[in-house]
């Protein structure tokens, strides 16, 4: 059965089918991800005073990403635009590109930023006892400038078993640059270049901290709505790229001889949806990046 | 009874011929601002990254700044890739319900530190 106004414009909206259905499902998006983003600034406005993390994100890492998903919406709007002027082989290549960079984007978050997050740890110290740790936080330094408070020490955390065994009583943690040379001023503000931690040692004892854990969605409320949101947002890419797989694949061939005005709604409607999903990464990465 | 059929099939034919070539016209012209956008679009991120190593005084301005600039990309990206500049009105009806509710959303938000007995 031939499916009705997959190519022409029904009468009464002006619009092929696909279209009003596309916009429709992109509606929906809107709120659902409106809601995690009121969420994020539910969460950050009601965060005590120095209590939201600032730079724990590699900066140029993200701005790779945001470039290669600019340049994966500029393909797939191409790919479009060489179906509409019957240019087969040239969508080919577009849509190959688009994909690679969906892929790219993927492998960065998962294989890299990710897990470097769950192999990073950090102790929230007891507000009585951040005096006793005042080498590794520097807040007279900070309230001098009239800067929020640290009240977390992070780094590379040494004795692992620490996390789950009782008689363990302290966390060994090679420090942060920020924690490990809290007072210089170069660490008052974020760095764009990722440092790793350094050599040098501190020992947080277990019954001055509030609460410790790696870098874990479950670690703080800066955490949790980072690995729900781009979690999400990643889960977008990969149907993205599964769609653009499918339509990539001989499938798409076959369609395009049939009806190649067909091929190229379709190749629209999954680049609406493609836009949609960098259009949420604009706002994704300063809001988790940068500030 | 078949020969009417087959002139209506082969105008229809031509005339999508000559709508595809309409068509294919436009679309190679918008090819150089689909270009421009992305350009631009990665010149801003570049910009958003640098301004948020700047300090406005305030975190709250630095967010506005980021979100101002954040808005402008969108709305290129929504404009010119989605070919929201110039389409249908059911398009923008959609859209006017969503937005409505989505601006609903975040006043719920706001309404979070309402407090009438303490203010």
């Amino acid at each position: 059965m031939e499916i009705p106004y997959a190519v022409t414009a029904r009468p009464d909206t002006g619009l092929w089918n696909a279209k009003v259905g596309i916009w429709l499902f992109l509606a929906s998006e809107v709120m659902l991800f409106g809601g995690l983003f009121s969420a994020y600034v539910f969460l950050r406005l009601d965060a005590d005073p120095g209590a939201w993390p600032h730079g724990l994100l590699n900066v140029p890492v993200g701005t790779m990403n945001t470039a290669i998903l600019i340049a994966s919406s500029v393909t797939v709007v191409m790919a479009w635009a060489s179906l509409k002027m019957r240019k087969f082989r040239a969508y080919w290549w577009y849509m190959l590109v688009t994909i690679l960079c969906g892929v790219i984007f993927l492998g960065v978050k998962l294989i890299y930023e990710w897990p470097q997050k769950f192999e990073h740890f950090g102790a929230f110290i007891k507000k009585d006892k951040l005096e006793k740790y005042e080498q590794y936080l520097g807040n007279h330094h900070l309230a001098e400038k009239g800067l929020p408070p640290r009240t977390e020490v992070s780094g590379h955390l040494h004795n692992k078993e620490a996390l789950h065994d009782e008689n363990v009583k302290e966390y060994e943690i090679a420090l942060d640059p920020v924690n490990a040379d809290p007072t210089n001023p170069n660490m008052d503000r974020p760095h764009f270049l990722y440092v790793p931690p350094t050599e040098k040692m501190a020992t947080i004892e277990k019954e001055d901290v509030e609460y410790a854990n790696m870098f874990l969605p479950k670690h703080s409320a800066y955490f949790a709505s980072y690995f729900t949101i781009t979690g999400l947002h990643g889960a977008h890419v990969l149907g993205g790229v599964i769609v653009f797989t499918y339509l990539w694949l001989p499938v798409g061939t076959k369609l395009y001889k049939r009806n190649p005005e067909h091929l190229a709604n379709r190749v629209e409607v999954a680049g609406l949806f493609w836009h949609f999903v960098d259009l949420v990464w604009i706002f994704v990465f300063p809001l988790f990046y940068l500030l | 009874m078949n020969e009417p059929d087959e002139t209506i099939a082969a105008e229809t034919a031509e005339g999508h011929a000559a709508h595809d070539e309409h068509v294919a016209h436009n679309v190679s012209k918008h090819i150089r601002a689909y270009l421009m956008v992305g350009a631009t679009l990665i010149t801003f991120t570049a910009i958003t990254v640098f301004l948020s190593y700047v300090n406005f005084g305030t975190m709250k301005a630095n967010v506005a700044v980021a979100m101002i600039v954040a808005t402008f990309k969108a709305g290129l990206v929504a404009a010119i890739f989605m070919h929201l500049s110039n389409e249908k009105r059911m398009i923008y009806r959609i859209l006017m319900f969503t937005a409505f509710f989505v601006l609903g959303l975040f006043f719920l938000t706001y309404l979070a530190w309402y407090d009438p007995v303490t203010r």
